[in-house]
């Protein structure tokens, strides 16, 4: 009687979570559905839940939408590459030096690389387009990068520095005595156990600098160099007021499923470094 | 640990290319944000000196006031909201043992990974007054007879922001909490049990007070985010109806980019920026004294 009992609120509590999760994912689900239908059936009123036949044209139309999904999708891949690769290189640099070395004003230098992280960077958007326009790099990926760069470095270099911090000095000294100079020591002993702190960083820089808005929009007035949010955004704010709702969510479903798939590959990465670089900042 | 004891200025080599990098891209536009807010600054006339002026017309703007208003609103709206429903599902998944907890954990964690712009077009669909999901449910659920247009009044706007933003936001919140209440020894709570103590005893006297950092850290998160709301307002009202959902960083977006008046823009950012500095200060200061 008893075992049954508990037996029951068990189920009882799974199915309490399973609707929860299912109000987490069902809006991902539909807009996928959707996205699977004939185009008109995308846009039909009352909606439909199943399509009536799977079909690719929406995907298709998106392919061919303004200079063509692909074009927009390698420009936020390329901004979020170089986002990751120049973020990584620094962080690990600056994180390395903190952790280790002793220098003048290196409590002031540590203040201002945190400084980016306490001051919202949408407040200064408008001298740093100003700025950036007068370097000629806006309307330029690499430009947008560098913008990304800076949002990622403070956490980036909080998150190297507590790592290398962790990492016993022990193992340094005795590379040193084989005779390892500093760079050589830093490549083949430092970088291999800080790997994991890289991968944190290199993995939120990367969704972050993807998924970015508002300095897309300002930064880039080329349609050819729109990124993937700032394409989609468009479609909704279409030319003619109306819009291809399937369309949009084949855009959609291309735009989170490299988030998607890298955040479920590194999750606990990724949801290590979410915290350490807001409760430690 | 230090490798070298020894302070040289040659020893920060590691650090300068991280400094001088944040110097250049963050530093200097910051610096150019006091001088530009002193001129009239248009993007392709040149600029003239206005001295003051442009602070003293932020006092008299009409809808800076109203966005002000609006953006405050929006805060004390969503930040008990999503704070309230992120403690309780945190403390829902903070189960071990149970199975599949960490299925259901990363399902509540998924839209954090999608960006606030993708999850606002996600939610325009689900809202949208023809072809929603939203409206279809209810109708079918006979709550409601005809189709409500979520996003046509202030009101319902507000809450249908607030809505998407909570469902793309809370399983931070919720991660955040979590890793408080992991922090939190087992044994307190048994030795609790055994003093006879409900578990609701236990959530009020032990698991609250001792959570106190960790609640400050994730409320200062939430509201520094709900006051810079862009992104969600841009994207599904648009400031309509009438202008009544513009938020401040929207205001200073048009300004400075629709209607070009970078000195302006600058004023404004300026402003807000030592407004919110200014309460993430008042912030720690209250949650330091009341730790001592």
């Amino acid at each position: 009687m008893r075992k049954r009992k508990a037996a029951l609120r068990e189920s009882g509590m799974h199915l309490i979570f399973l609707l929860i999760a299912l109000a987490f994912v069902f809006p991902f689900l539909w807009s996928a559905v959707n996205s699977l239908k004939p185009a008109a059936e995308a846009s039909a009123s009352p909606p439909t839940f199943l399509p009536s036949v799977v079909s690719f044209q929406n995907f298709a139309k998106m392919g061919s939408y303004g200079a063509g999904l692909g074009v927009y999708f390698f420009n936020s891949l390329v901004a979020a590459s170089m986002t990751m690769i120049m973020s990584v290189f620094l962080s690990v640099t600056a994180g390395y030096g903190f952790a280790r070395f002793r220098f003048p004003f290196k409590n002031a230098m540590f203040l201002v690389i945190i400084l980016t992280m306490v001051l919202p960077f949408q407040t200064i958007i408008t001298p740093l387009f100003f700025f950036m326009n007068w370097l000629g790099l806006t309307n330029s990926l690499f430009g947008l990068a560098l913008v990304y760069t800076v949002l990622q470095v403070a956490f980036g270099t909080l998150i190297m520095r507590n790592t290398f911090s962790s990492i016993p000095l022990e193992i340094e000294e005795a590379a040193r005595i084989d005779g390892c100079n500093s760079a050589a020591l830093m490549l083949k002993v430092m970088m291999p156990l800080a790997t994991p702190g890289m991968i944190t960083v290199g993995i939120i820089a990367f969704i972050n600098s993807w998924n970015e808005f508002l300095a897309s929009l300002i930064f880039m007035s080329k349609e050819s160099l729109f990124t993937l949010p700032v394409m989609l955004s468009n479609i909704r704010t279409g030319p003619y007021g109306s819009i291809d709702w399937g369309e949009l969510q084949a855009g959609l479903i291309v735009a989170t499923i490299p988030c998607m798939v890298l955040f479920l590959v590194l999750q606990r990465r990724y949801i290590s470094g979410l915290t350490s670089g807001s409760v430690k900042g | 640990m230090l490798i070298a004891n020894r302070s040289r200025i040659a020893n920060s080599i590691y650090v300068l290319p991280a400094v001088l990098f944040v110097v250049f891209f963050f530093i200097v536009p910051l610096c150019m944000c006091v001088y530009m807010s002193l001129f009239n600054w248009t993007m392709f006339q040149g600029h003239r000196f206005l001295g003051l002026r442009n602070y003293f017309s932020l006092l008299t703007d009409a809808q800076l006031r109203k966005s002000l208003e609006f953006t405050l609103l929006y805060t004390v709206f969503i930040t008990p909201v999503i704070f309230v429903a992120a403690f309780v599902l945190a403390l829902m998944v903070n189960r071990r043992g149970m199975l599949l907890i960490g299925l259901y954990r990363t399902m509540y964690f998924l839209p954090v990974v999608i960006g606030l712009g993708t999850s606002s077009l996600i939610w325009i669909w689900l809202l949208d007054d023809r072809v929603g999901a939203m409206n279809a449910i209810l109708i079918s659920l006979k709550m409601i007879r005809d189709p409500v247009i979520w996003l046509g009044h202030t009101g319902l706007s507000l809450v249908s922001v607030a809505v998407s933003v909570l469902w793309k936001t809370v399983g931070f919140s919720m991660i955040l909490i979590l890793g408080g209440l992991q922090s939190i020894s087992g044994e307190l709570y048994e030795s609790a049990k055994m003093d006879g103590c409900s578990s609701f005893t236990s959530l009020r006297r032990i698991t609250i007070p001792l959570m106190r950092r960790t609640f400050a850290i994730t409320l200062l998160l939430s509201v520094i985010g709900s006051l810079l709301a862009f992104d969600q307002f841009y994207i599904m009202t648009g400031g309509r109806p009438a202008n009544s959902t513009i938020t401040v960083v929207y205001w200073i977006y048009l300004n400075s980019f629709q209607k070009f008046h970078l000195g302006y823009g600058s004023a404004m950012s300026l402003v807000y920026l030592v407004a919110l500095l200014g309460f993430c200060i008042l912030q720690f200061r209250t949650f330091k004294y009341q730790e001592d």
